[in-house]
């Protein structure tokens, strides 16, 4: 019998490669998006090039191409550069060592502009930090929530009361505690670092945390009276019933946490001006080179296609730890 | 006083609902012996599964007890396994990890990590599922799925083992299947069964008594019909024997005629916890086969089946 199920695998992919390259569904697959972005394309240039701002015209598609290019090379340009400096600095270190070995050398760090690629990087940095943060708290006091009426009903008021808060209501408080708890000496995360995380994390808390309570409280009672029978510790039974019960919903809740977290960065970032894209956007505004506009429209797309990627990432995570394979996820 | 095996003694549970007291048992007396198997037959929302689940522990008496072996019973344990109807295995635990996660609970102490891997394949080679072991829930039928409820609860090796329409969600070939391998099982290691049945000819196979229920509100025992058909019983024997035609007689008598179904009007005060056609008994398509005709296929059950794909 499994020699049978072995053969028929090759063919079943074969099929299903088929069936992928069907022409109704290429057209589905590639063509209508692609029409939709071209139209979007055609519109945006068509539009662009009649508004008439104090610095210059709006960039249409091709600037912003350009800027996007621009902003590559600048990033190349300055690695090049960083490199220069270390590899000076090495060779004037080890000239000093060479002519007086007890001599002390000093190591200094390349303190150039960070470049718009390093703005991202750090932007996911601090998106990440803010996230993990959240969720540290958001799904164990989930999964309180759930099991226990009583928890629930003492938590909720909480959860509806901070839910609606902008993060740009936290940051001014969230500033002030950091820089009065967090003052040690060569300070391992940045104080405007931990601002913005800290404000990520008090935003992306609530998606997960009502997911979860939900997800949890709508467990089989079928199962539960199995767990109840079998009398499973809390702790077995929250391992090998609840949590994997609930998974789902735990990941519905994350990806929104990690939709909200990713929004509310730039802003916190704006503001809190830690390095990252919202200080990006804030700086080129306040540049106002004629450049300025098209920079800031690489940023929105850029901001635009890693929460997309981000979206994308917790989907395939989902996929990898759900048990359930036969899911339609979307 | 002699001690009985599993003693229920004026057994009555109120439910709130509401705000409104409703009275779903009362005074309800049965004293089991070990080994013995016991079917509770009755119309919907009659308190059946209110019974079950005060003897597994999850539901609480109002007044009276359940005394197993000396001891009074107050909360779930698996000394007091319960086979669901819908199965209720771990859809993301395989075959073998559902018996194992119960195993592993029950003999955590008693046994070594062999030991219990063999108890485990041991208890699914009774009901015929060695072969599935790593197959997850959704890739088995609803029968097999069954056989692994039932693995899982012997596997706990239950003082009373209560089934809750074990086989209420199967088709009738399937169900005969089971209900064969049951039989099988029981007359291998003689435990003590209390079964939950809408099935009169089920009931009358398988017991040794039928305990059959009155109508609810405050439902209760109205009569026992010891079944005393020599063991091992045969199906294909037994449809033909005046006894059981007898016995299958007396259950209906019980249920159509002295309990007359519970009427419509009474459903919609929400008495009865399933509306008419919900769930019904499975007794009047069997009357043609009695006659011989060997095809005892019953109308179908949407919801039950619903349910078994789900």
């Amino acid at each position: 019998m499994s020699d049978t199920l072995v053969a028929a695998k090759p063919d079943m992919r074969f099929e299903q490669m088929m069936e992928k390259l069907k022409p109704a569904r290429v057209a589905q697959v590639l063509v209508l998006p692609a029409i939709g972005i071209l139209l979007f394309g055609l519109l945006w240039q068509f539009s662009a090039s009649r508004i008439e701002t104090s610095l210059g015209e709006f960039p249409g598609p091709v600037q912003v191409w350009e800027q996007l290019r621009g902003l590559g090379q600048e990033h190349v340009k300055a690695r090049e550069k960083a490199a220069a400096f270390y590899q000076r600095q090495e060779d004037r270190n080890a000239k000093k060592l060479a002519a007086d070995p007890e001599a002390t050398v000093k190591w200094r760090k390349y303190t150039g502009k960070p470049t718009f690629i390093d703005q991202v990087f750090t932007s996911l940095l601090t998106v990440t930090v803010g996230f993990l943060i959240a969720n540290l708290f958001a799904i164990p006091i989930g999964i309180l929530c759930g099991l226990s009426s009583g928890v629930y009903k003492a938590v909720n008021p909480l959860i509806q009361l901070f839910k609606p808060v902008s993060p740009l209501a936290w940051l001014p408080l969230v500033t002030m505690v950091v820089s009065a708890t967090y003052s040690v000496e060569d300070p391992l995360f940045d104080k405007a670092f931990l601002n913005s995380a800290i404000t990520v994390a008090l935003c992306c808390l609530w998606p997960t945390l009502i997911n979860t309570t939900v997800g949890v409280a709508s467990i089989d009672r079928d199962l539960v009276n199995v767990s109840r029978v079998m009398a499973l510790s809390p702790l077995v039974h929250v391992r090998k019933i609840v949590i994997p019960a609930a998974i789902p919903m735990i990941f519905t809740g994350l990806r929104l946490s990690l939709a909200t977290g990713w929004m509310v960065l730039i802003a916190a970032e704006m503001l809190a001006q830690n390095p990252g894209l919202g200080k990006f956007v804030w700086d080129e505004f306040q540049n106002g080179s004629s450049d300025s506009l098209g920079r800031i429209m690489v940023a929105v797309l850029v901001i635009g296609l890693v929460g997309f990627m981000l979206d994308k990432l917790m989907l395939t995570l989902q996929r990898k730890v759900s048990w359930d394979k036969q899911a339609v996820l979307r | 006083m002699s001690m009985t095996y599993l003693d229920i003694t004026g057994v009555g549970i109120e439910f709130d609902t509401n705000g409104s007291k409703f009275r779903a048992l009362q005074n309800v007396n049965l004293k089991m012996d070990k080994g013995e198997f016991i079917s509770l037959i009755g119309h919907s929302g009659c308190g059946k599964s209110t019974v079950l689940n005060i003897v597994a522990g999850l539901y609480q008496a109002t007044e009276g007890g359940v005394v197993l072996e000396g001891r009074e019973v107050t909360e779930p344990g698996p000394d007091r396994a319960v086979v669901f109807q819908n199965h209720s295995l771990m859809p993301w635990l395989s075959v073998y990890e559902n018996v194992a996660l119960a195993v592993n609970q029950v003999f955590r102490r008693s046994k070594t990590r062999a030991e219990r891997r063999d108890w485990v394949e041991h208890n699914l080679r009774l009901v015929n599922m060695e072969h599935a072991l790593d197959k997850l829930p959704g890739e088995i039928s609803g029968g097999m799925k069954q056989r692994v409820g039932i693995a899982r609860c012997l596997a706990m090796q239950p003082r009373v083992l209560l089934m809750d329409e074990p086989f209420g969600a199967l088709d009738a070939l399937t169900r005969a299947q089971l209900q064969d391998s049951l039989m099988k099982i029981q007359a291998e290691l003689g435990n003590t069964v209390m079964m939950i049945t809408h099935d009169v000819d089920e009931a009358v196979l398988l017991s040794d008594r039928i305990v059959m229920m009155s109508n609810g509100p405050a439902a209760t025992i109205g009569e026992i019909l010891p079944v005393t058909l020599e063991r091992p019983r045969d199906r294909l024997a037994l449809a033909e024997d005046p006894r059981f035609v007898h016995l299958r007689q007396q259950v209906l008598e019980f249920l159509y005629a002295k309990q007359a179904p519970a009427q419509p009007a009474r459903d919609s005060t929400g008495v009865c916890e399933s509306l008419a056609g919900g769930e019904k008994l499975d007794s009047a398509p069997r009357l043609v086969s009695a006659t011989g005709n060997e095809a005892p296929v019953k109308a179908g059950e949407p919801g039950d089946s619903g349910s078994e794909a789900a």
